[in-house]
């Protein structure tokens, strides 16, 4: 299986191809809907955001409290349709990676295109397994969003499938085209 | 008229709350193996796989299954002849936020829908109280996840829709629907009474044991055979293509106007989580 380190440099995102399963062992940033509200708010002042965003994988999630001895708690993907009115600003300011599930808008997929970028979809509803991939994790702003904190986590092999790929080939429509197909 | 304490709502909320989100219910267990044993697509059985091995790690390391704990929608049935020593809301919504700090468990509640400040504790809770005959009070606590609850839909069918439109709008929710929710879904239909009835019915439905089928033959074999048409639209475990798009179809009916046909599709994902004790 192929093992994406960080920062995921255009180059690579662009090598990935839909329907591929890797693993990713680096660093990642978390990142939900009233965290991207405030990242495209600062970006469109023209202000530095609170990562460098210049290759970086940015996971939908909003973990459970860390019981006493764990990490993080349970840590599985959030709807990624709700991103879609902020990921093409960061994407454009140099996001390659974002995890995440369910369907993409149109906007997200052209912006993907065309500056190189991927959607990787963890499975939703694994909170407990995907939580035991994250080796070490850092609130780094907006600690009053509770669960939806920006937080750095160093990961190792945390499992993903690239669902859209940077020429818009989509795991969704093609998955679910083989299978009727086969029947 | 017998008296229940404010005090042992709360102690039973709590303890709900964290059963709940830590302990995948046997009937869903069981769908989720079979269901697995019945997938050929090969991504299908590896996602149910992992699907399995997840709720088993929550079960033994006391975790929550998944991130979303959700809101708590708490049923309460009251039996006519019980009394209540205290606030009961206040007793749930403590429960609630003594489950949730104490569980681990995520704080998910906004206090506002549009000013969006983060409560802190998870509540309130979303109680739905129904006065029923006998001396007990039953409590339900059922964390509801967003990705899911997202994709459910409502609809003010005209009765010439008849059969048809119903179930044709209960597959084209589940279609539209498609990876949003975390296939595969449970999906729970409310048929009649007025919009909100057939809203609150169908998130009832969802309390139904998976394997357990309407009284009412004529809506069972409703559900089975809307079970095998979701099933066919080769949605699959997550959406990348399968068999298993839906674990269930569950439908309650009740008496509607002359004038109408609303229907309500709510829609669980396999986190299908409630747990329930009488005091």
């Amino acid at each position: 299986m192929k093992v994406l380190h960080t920062p995921l440099s255009r180059e690579d995102a662009r090598a990935l191809r839909c329907g591929e399963s890797c693993l990713i062992t680096g660093t990642i940033y978390t990142a939900r809907d009233a965290a991207h509200k405030r990242l495209c708010e600062l970006a469109a002042k023209g202000e530095p955001l609170p990562f460098d965003i210049e290759g970086a994988i940015i996971y939908f999630v909003g973990p459970t409290p860390a019981k006493p001895g764990q990490v993080i708690g349970s840590a599985g993907p959030t709807t990624s349709y709700r991103m879609d009115a902020y990921s093409p600003a960061l994407i454009a300011l140099g996001q390659t990676g974002m995890i995440g599930k369910g369907k993409r808008g149109e906007a997200v997929v052209d912006a993907m295109r065309r500056y190189g970028a991927v959607y990787l979809g963890a499975i939703g509803g694994l909170g407990a397994l995907l939580g035991k991939c994250v080796k070490k994790a850092e609130v780094i702003a907006y600690p009053d969003l509770g669960a939806e904190a920006v937080r750095r986590l160093e990961v190792e092999n945390f499992p993903v499938v690239v669902v859209i790929d940077s020429e818009g080939n989509n795991l969704y429509e093609l998955g679910r085209r083989a299978y009727l197909e086969q029947q | 008229m017998r008296e229940i304490q404010a005090s042992d709502v709360t102690q039973t909320v709590r303890r709900l709350c964290v059963e709940a989100n830590c302990r995948l219910p046997e009937d869903m267990r069981a769908c989720i193996a079979r269901s697995r044993d019945e997938e050929a697509w090969p991504i299908a059985r590896d996602i149910l796989d992992r699907i399995i091995e997840n709720y088993e790690i929550a079960d033994r390391d006391c975790v929550p299954i998944c991130q979303d704990t959700g809101m708590a929608c708490v049923f309460l049935e009251i039996g006519q002849d019980a009394h209540v020593n205290g606030d009961l809301a206040e007793a749930v919504h403590e429960g609630v936020r003594q489950g949730y700090a104490d569980g681990y468990l995520r704080k998910s509640v906004v206090a506002d829908p549009l000013r969006r400040v983060n409560t802190g504790d998870n509540t309130p809770a979303m109680i739905y109280y129904e006065i029923v005959p006998g001396d007990r009070l039953k409590i339900t606590v059922a964390p509801k996840g967003f990705g899911s609850e997202n994709m459910s839909r409502i609809a003010m069918l005209r009765p010439s829709d008849g059969e048809d439109g119903v179930k044709d709008f209960v597959v084209r929710c589940a279609e539209e629907a498609g990876p949003n929710p975390c296939p595969p879904i449970v999906i729970g239909v409310g048929i009649g009474g007025t919009f909100d009835r057939a809203a609150l019915l169908a998130k009832k439905a969802l309390m139904r044991p998976v394997d357990v089928r309407s009284d009412d033959p004529y809506y069972a074999a409703m559900e089975a055979e809307l079970l095998a048409r979701v099933n066919a639209l080769g949605i699959g475990p997550q959406g990348f293509g399968g068999k298993t798009t839906a674990l269930a179809v569950n439908i309650l009916a009740c008496p509607t106007h002359i004038a109408g046909l609303p229907v309500a599709v709510n829609i669980n994902c396999h986190v299908t989580r409630h747990q329930s004790e009488v005091l």
